[in-house]
């Protein structure tokens, strides 16, 4: 293989004449970090919502919430970006769709949207599973004491849910950060868009690659020691798991 | 105080009580027992409208449990109850297991709720394990806080459905002195339970079911002296036996 080493390059000024190449890498993580950081709100509050009510005593509300997940779930992400892109400035009234367009920052406000509604189906069907692993004393409980439904889930079933369904909540973090670079495809750079763009200017592709997923594994160990902190800290003292207190049998 | 009048509920099509009465009066104890299936759990689930009904009436103090204007949580509000898995909130220290309700629900101040909650806990034998979390306690001493937490928002009637039978057998009592100095402060009590011992010793009324039907409710001592019907006697026979 004829390929000319040269890991200098992230210093070098990239054409722009400005940053350096590692400068154009970090704003690129900036970006990866804004959208995930973003779409990771919208997931968490949507798909909480939408965990509940598929738990709720109305059919109704549950067929929507089923719904609601089988839409996101089923349709690749890839499309959903393009479909959020593309379509929707189409098929929005005139005046927003030209905003939508023109907008200076459009492929990152669709791509949180996005990633946000897609990710927010994923923590939805945890949300669920975490009331469900509950058993259906703790609701009745709840009830007994005169709670109304909403405070049963604010006070007594989401608290444990929540604990309940952490690991598998900081996966699909991690998840939200890595599906980021789907947004690439419209046309917002981040970190993998930039490591590309350094690549095609600079002829450096090992090192522009090298240089991207250094930064992905940084962030992931980040996030990763982040999830084991909070694991410990809302840990509940003499609970095992899956809503069994340990003394009771 | 509490009347249940000619209900029946179902699950789909299959039938789980069937046309029951019964009339539990100011200060009260009556115990419900009965074979595993035949309808005591939902029937005392029907009282404070944790299980809806079909047909018939409960009221509560006059109040209609199945009238869909009634407002259900301050109804159940003022009925304690007790479950067979305690059903503690493991993620909420003991006192906050007390204080949350007489908060949230009654708007209690949370320094009025914590004291009443530490006498409570006091009441009950457990005032130094405040701070503890329930997984952190026996079985007995959960069920203990349990009943704790439901006296702390003041009830007028407390349901107990089968609160010792999780239990190991060496825990079982002091749950139960718990429950009869209750009953003899004059607490109106629905006890499902086959601790005998217990309906001999404060029961005024026994109510016997089998398959969904209220078979038997008579007064303690002719419950145990001679119960009318023969299912009656059959379960009495089996259960005393143990
Ligand atoms: N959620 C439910 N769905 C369908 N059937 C139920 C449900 N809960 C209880 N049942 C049935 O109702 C009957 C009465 O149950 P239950 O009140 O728990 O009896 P007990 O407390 O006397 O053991 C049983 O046959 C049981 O199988
Ligand atoms: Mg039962």
């Amino acid at each position: 293989m004829n390929y000319n080493w040269n890991w200098g390059i992230f210093f070098q000024l990239s054409p722009d004449g400005t940053y350096t190449y590692l400068q154009l890498l970090l704003f690129g993580a900036g970006w990866t970090l804004a959208t995930a950081l973003l779409a990771w709100a919208i997931a968490l509050s949507v798909g909480a919502v939408v965990g509940v009510i598929r738990t709720s005593p109305n059919p109704w509300l549950v067929r929507l919430g089923n719904a609601y997940v089988e839409l996101f779930r089923n349709i690749p992400l890839l499309v959903q970006m393009f479909l959020w892109y593309f379509v929707l400035p189409e098929i929005m009234p005139q005046a927003i769709g030209d905003w939508l367009k023109q907008s200076a920052n459009a492929s990152f406000y669709n791509a949180v949207i996005c990633l946000g509604l897609y990710t927010s189906a994923r923590v939805a069907e945890q949300v669920k599973a975490g009331i469900l692993s509950l058993r259906s004393g703790q609701r009745m409980a709840g009830l007994a004491m005169g709670l109304t439904l909403p405070q049963t889930y604010r006070y007594v079933l989401l608290p444990m849910a929540f604990r309940i369904i952490l690991p598998p909540l900081g996966s699909e973090f991690l998840n939200i950060i890595k599906n980021s670079s789907v947004a690439l495809t419209i046309g917002l750079i981040e970190l993998t868009a930039a490591a590309r763009s350094m690549a095609e200017f600079s002829f450096q592709v090992f090192e522009a690659f090298t240089g991207a997923t250094l930064i992905y594994i940084i962030i992931n160990i980040v996030v990763v020691s982040g999830m084991r902190w909070l694991e410990r800290r809302v840990a509940v003292p003499g609970f095992i798991s899956m809503g069994q207190p340990a003394a009771a049998h | 105080m509490i009347t249940i009048s000619k209900v029946s509920k179902w699950y789909g099509k299959i039938q789980v009580l069937k046309n029951c009465s019964a009339e539990v009066a100011k200060g009260e104890v009556v115990v419900v027992c009965g074979p595993s299936g035949s309808g005591k759990s939902t029937l005392i689930k029907c009282v404070n409208a944790l299980e809806p009904f079909q047909e018939g009436t409960i009221t509560v103090e006059g109040i209609s449990v199945g009238d869909p204007k009634t407002n259900l949580p301050k109804l159940r509000a003022r009925i304690g109850m007790v479950f067979q898995h305690f059903e503690l909130f493991p993620h909420l220290s003991v006192i906050r297991n007390l204080t949350l309700s007489q908060i949230k629900v009654l708007g209690r101040d949370p320094k009025a709720a914590a004291e009443k909650a530490t006498k409570l806990l006091e009441r009950v034998g457990l005032g130094a394990h405040a701070q503890k979390y329930p997984g952190q306690l026996s079985g007995g001493q959960q069920q203990r806080v349990a009943i704790a937490r439901a006296l702390a928002m003041d009830p007028i009637a407390m349901l107990f459905d089968e609160p010792t039978s999780a239990l190991d057998p060496e825990m079982i009592n002091e749950v139960l002195d718990v429950m009869v100095t209750l009953a003899k402060e004059g607490m109106t009590m629905i006890v499902v339970t086959h601790e005998m011992e217990f309906a001999r010793k404060v029961a005024n009324r026994v109510v016997f079911m089998d398959k969904g039907e209220i078979v038997e409710d008579a007064p303690t001592a002719d419950f145990f002296g001679k119960p009318r019907s023969e299912r009656a006697q059959q379960f009495l026979s089996k259960i005393l036996q143990h």
